[in-house]
């Protein structure tokens, strides 16, 4: 894509990239949030894996972290992962990038709406970089914030000013994601090009009307479960705040009406758990997408993929007591939601054995993007077989808190998305820059992140299984209870940093290729979604998925803009067309 | 006729986005078809002004989806509240329920608000009343606009008056030593009416932006658009405002 030379009536490059409503170059300001934010993550997380292992390490320009420190180090990186990495990419730069083109529209529904998105989602990440600076730095009770904890300035340093600006973070991101949203609704009902019917979808734009929407259910629940610790905090209400509080040796002053810790926990997960969806259903329908492509066959069971993934989406607003299961909630409850979890395996499972299928005597073509995509279904299915373990109340009674709940959700959350994350770029990066990135530097990327991966978060289970806790500084001390894990946190901290390191090999190629990549010309990929139309915004009677024996007798895929221009013959009888109009 | 004849101007046609509906190739007359929207019953045109009401409709409908969430979350507060209660010296369980007295002007202000609504609906169908919605395309006059502004007008007044009238009743409640810590009861129904007076305050701002825009605005569908959004979001306050009205009166026991 070559940008148009400029002259004196165009505008400027601040008009054209950053101050504008276009919707790819928002994308663009979104991914690169999202690298800013994944940078940020990223080191906190190495500098608690080295903590983890080397307790006295002296930082350069900081010196040996204190505890509390390596509190608002966990703290931050799963707030800086959860909301801006895999919320951000998945939910607001990709669809920036492609839904208008997917559905056939030339812009968003309400191109403004969508840019003032970006803009809030910027100050939300910068008020919540911001607390790090605040005197007693950053919050330290975890990215879930569980009162009485976080309600308490009193509770431990970080949890002053540092909270305030942590709940005011996320207070903004809700009513970001909530403005992003309701555009993306829109623009896939009531933008869709001609012919582009629901059955013409791709599942990538069935992701995202059904990440939407929960997006408008669950961000208004946090929107409304910050407001309310916020006014815990600072206007005298008492809804999370229990009688008798007792912090340091202090006992706290008693609320007129004591609220409950309990109904914080069950508010934030009734927002936590379709955010996990939220950040995974985009992943989900990109690699239906990228196994049809690269294995050139059809998505098996298109409909029925649509349907498990609106089931995914509804069974995930009633899962969120599974996080609950030893909170002190009652115990008939957890085992409802014991069952809700086990059920919501079923669509899940079913999205999983249809990839298999089609891999299944496929003819793969084992580019790059197909590699993360077979990359996420590797760990979505590692990470996911846990799940039914954890969602046994007596198992998790054993299991919670532990260092196997970590390797399950990193895997089956963060790696699977991350994963999904790295096969949309390697796949869209010529929509960016008319190049493709390069092949080489992309599979070493990927083999070595594959393997590094596996190596950080698959020995977390054994950890999590011989009883290490989670958000504990150290295991050295006078207790030896844990000295026999050492070896194996030295091997998770290196495996760490080599993934770590592995990153820099994407990061030069997106460099390079940008300048020296092999020109994509028009769909490189061969591929039938209408993101890759070379004509503007085009009409359709097709399905988004026709490759094979279906596409005809001389081709191999027939794309969406192609099943429209083609002969329409095969329609109707000569004259059908001027016989059924009734003028 | 020459195939090319046919599809040429068909395919003009199709050129703009809207509705995602099977395009009138597929109407076949053996009726195969099997597309799930009628062609037939669209409205023509694909970018005119009814397609970007129903965009901005749908922008108010989701908006509101997630608002409705907010105040489902304020009130299922007070269902899910683990502690409400004490046993006392004797032994007998005692609530922190304590009763407040709803003030009597709660009914009269609830009267208001729904009369704001008549008001505020009535403004609305102006807009869309064909005649003088044709006259005011045409550039002729603007009767519309003349019969909308002043049942707007009223609907803006009938909305301050509520909001003076929820004062009032705080203030009532205040001066019989209820306020915002007081009990859980007065905690829930400060929280409530305070936050939907807040969402009215807004919607205020709205109607009277609505007003100026019908004035401002130049094209016709703009204006339509600005009274009937700020319409629907006064009308989902209202239907709060009664959903509330009623769970504060049965949870006065």
């Amino acid at each position: 894509m070559t940008t148009p030379p400029q002259t004196a009536a165009s505008p400027g490059f601040f008009r054209r990239r950053i101050f504008t409503t276009d919707h790819r170059a928002l994308a663009v300001l979104y991914l690169l949030l999202g690298l800013a934010a994944v940078i940020a993550g990223t080191l906190l997380s190495l500098v608690i894996r080295i903590h983890r292992v080397w307790p006295t390490l002296a930082f350069p320009l900081y010196g040996v972290l204190k505890p509390e420190d390596y509190l608002a180090l966990v703290t931050m990186h799963g707030t800086l992962m959860v909301f801006f990495v895999l919320t951000v990419v998945p939910q607001a730069a990709f669809p920036n990038l492609v839904l208008p083109a997917q559905v056939g529209a030339e812009r968003m529904a309400f191109p403004r709406l969508n840019a003032a998105a970006f803009w809030i989602t910027l100050a939300s990440l910068l008020v919540l970089l911001a607390a790090f600076f605040v005197p007693q730095g950053a919050p330290i009770s975890g990215w879930t914030s569980y009162p009485p904890l976080s309600a308490f300035a009193a509770a431990g340093p970080g949890q002053g000013a540092g909270m305030d600006l942590w709940l005011a973070s996320i207070a903004l991101f809700c009513i970001a994601s909530l403005a992003a949203s309701a555009n993306f609704l829109v623009t896939i009902v009531a933008r869709r090009t001609h012919g582009m019917t629901w059955t013409r979808l791709p599942l990538t734009v069935w992701s995202w009307l059904v990440s939407s929407a929960l997006t408008v259910i669950a961000f208004s629940v946090l929107l409304a479960a910050a407001a309310m610790l916020l006014a815990d905090r600072h206007f005298g209400t008492s809804f999370f705040l229990p009688a008798g509080e007792v912090i340091n040796g202090i006992r706290q002053h008693d609320p007129a009406a004591p609220g409950s810790p309990m109904l914080w926990l069950h508010l934030f997960w009734f927002f936590g758990h379709p955010e996990v969806y939220i950040s995974i259903l985009p992943g989900m329908g990109l690699a239906s997408s990228l196994l049809a492509n690269f294995t050139r066959r059809p998505v098996l069971g298109y409909r029925g993929m649509v349907a498990a993934t609106l089931l995914i989406g509804v069974f995930g607003l009633g899962v969120w007591g599974h996080h609950m299961f030893v909170s002190g909630m009652n115990p008939y409850a957890g085992t409802a939601f014991g069952l809700t979890t086990i059920a919501i395996a079923v669509p899940s499972s079913a999205e999983v054995l249809t990839w298999l299928g089609m891999l299944f005597r496929g003819r793969m073509r084992l580019t790059t993007p197909m590699l993360f995509t077979l990359g996420f279904i590797s760990f979505f299915i590692a990470g996911g077989l846990t799940g039914p373990v954890l969602a046994q109340p007596a198992l998790d009674a054993y299991l919670h808190n532990t260092f196997f709940v970590v390797a399950h959700f990193h895997l089956v959350m963060a790696m699977a998305g991350v994963f999904s994350l790295f096969a949309g770029i390697y796949y869209w990066y010529p929509l960016l820059t008319g190049r493709l990135m390069n092949e080489t530097l992309g599979k070493l990327h990927f083999w070595i992140s594959l393997i590094a991966a596996y190596g950080t978060f698959f020995p977390m289970h054994f950890a999590g299984l011989a009883g290490e806790p989670r958000h504990y500084a150290q295991l050295a001390g006078p207790a030896e209870s844990f000295a026999s894990l050492i070896p194996v946190e030295k091997g998770i901290t290196f495996a760490a940093l080599t993934l770590a390191a592995a990153q820099f090999i994407f990061l030069f190629n997106i460099v390079r290729s940008s300048r020296r990549g092999i020109l994509a010309g028009e769909n490189p990929w061969a591929a039938t979604t209408l993101e890759w139309s070379p004509i503007g915004h085009p009409i359709t009677e097709g399905g988004p998925y026709v490759y094979g024996p279906d596409a005809g007798p001389n081709a191999d895929f027939l794309p969406q803009w192609q099943s429209a221009a083609s002969d329409i013959s095969h329609i109707g009888p000569p004259g059908w067309e001027a016989a059924a109009k009734p003028e | 006729m020459p195939a090319t004849f046919t599809r040429h101007p068909v395919e003009v046609e199709r050129k703009d986005t809207g509705y995602g509906g099977k395009p009138p190739l597929d109407r076949r007359p053996t009726g195969g078809g099997g597309g799930d929207d009628n062609w037939d019953s669209r409205p023509s045109g694909r970018h005119g002004p009814h397609e970007l009401l129903i965009r901005y409709r749908l922008a108010v409908l989701s908006v509101l989806t997630a608002d409705f969430v907010f105040f489902a979350v304020l009130i299922s507060v007070f269902f899910v509240r683990p502690s409400d209660g004490h046993i006392n010296a004797s032994e007998s369980f005692v609530s922190d329920w304590h009763p407040l007295a709803i003030p009597p002007i709660l009914w009269l202000n609830t009267a208001v608000l729904l009369l704001s609504a008549v008001t505020a609906e009535i403004a609305r169908r102006q807009l869309f009343h064909e005649i003088d919605i044709m006259e005011e395309w045409l550039g002729l006059g603007r009767p519309a606009v003349r019969r909308a502004a002043p049942w707007l007008l009223a609907t803006i007044a009938l909305g301050g008056l509520f909001l003076g009238g929820q004062w009032i009743a705080w203030q009532q409640l205040v001066q019989q030593g209820l306020t915002f810590s007081t009990n859980p009861n007065s905690n829930f129904f400060f929280l409530v009416t305070v936050t939907h007076g807040v969402h009215l305050l807004l919607g205020l701002g709205i109607l009277l932006f609505a007003l100026i825009a019908m004035f401002r605005f130049k094209r016709v569908e703009l204006r339509q658009i600005a009274v009937d959004c700020s319409a629907w979001y006064w009308h989902a306050m209202g239907i709060f405002w009664a959903f509330i009205f009623v769970l504060l009166i049965c949870s006065q026991h």
